[in-house]
């Protein structure tokens, strides 16, 4: 079984690509929030009770640098969410098998 | 009087309304509705701007964006008083609904809730959606 990261680039405000992902993600894959997706990694966001709940079977990963774009460094993160930087971003798409971009 | 020059008549003030509906960065739509407002706002019109759904996140302060290589053009919403546009409205649902309040963007804004925002954006003689 290959192991996958999962990239997400929408808001789960205006998109439901993170609900698809956390539906059918395999537990032990990973989900990388970047652009307009790190908004999902906010403790205080309406899908973090969903992001939640499959944090046990699934790494959570956010680029920082689009966090910190969008005004939110101050802002509460869900608890064990990684931040990650570019070069972070590297190395998860070299450690894993495939990655799938839910556009 | 030269040929191009039309004779003086009574102005015409239309009202035009600007919703912004998406997050900064991620798409294009934020920073080019803004560019279009500050356009419009040359030419004495009743302009109102308006901030719903993840259009909120827009206003978000301390926006840095040194990581990402685009520019940072939150500032540029400071520039709305300066072209006299005054009439700035945020959704309070939308603002709730995703954790923030007025004490979180970087302009003052009028925080009102969709069921005037809706009799606000019925009187507009021309609206632009983002």
């Amino acid at each position: 079984m290959s192991k996958m990261l999962h990239l997400i680039n929408k808001s789960p405000y205006d998109r439901n690509a993170l609900d698809s992902c956390l539906r059918l993600a395999q537990a032990g894959s990973s989900i990388l929030l970047i652009e307009d997706g790190v908004y999902a990694a906010l403790s205080n966001a309406d899908s973090a009770e969903a992001v939640s709940k499959r944090m046990e079977e699934l790494d959570i990963y956010v680029l920082g640098p689009d966090v910190s774009a969008r005004g939110l460094d101050d802002t509460p993160l869900i608890d064990g969410i990684n931040v990650v930087d570019y070069g972070g971003f590297v190395d998860l798409v070299v450690e894993h098998d495939v990655a799938q971009s839910w556009l | 009087m030269e040929p191009w020059e039309e004779e003086e008549g009574p102005e015409v003030v239309k009202r035009f309304m600007y919703v912004n509906r998406r997050a900064p960065y991620g798409t294009i739509y934020a920073l080019e509705c803004l560019e279009v407002v500050l356009i419009a706002a040359a030419f004495d019109q009743d302009v109102s701007v308006v901030f719903v759904d993840d259009g909120v996140f827009e206003l978000k302060k301390d926006q840095d964006t040194t990581g990402i290589g685009m520019k940072n053009f939150s500032k540029t919403y400071r520039a709305l008083d300066d072209y006299d546009v005054e009439k700035i409205y945020v959704e309070k649902e939308s603002l709730e609904k995703r954790g923030l309040a007025a004490d979180d963007l970087i302009i003052p804004v009028e925080v009102v809730a969709a069921a005037k925002l809706r009799e606000i954006m019925a009187q507009q003689d021309v609206v632009i959606s983002s």
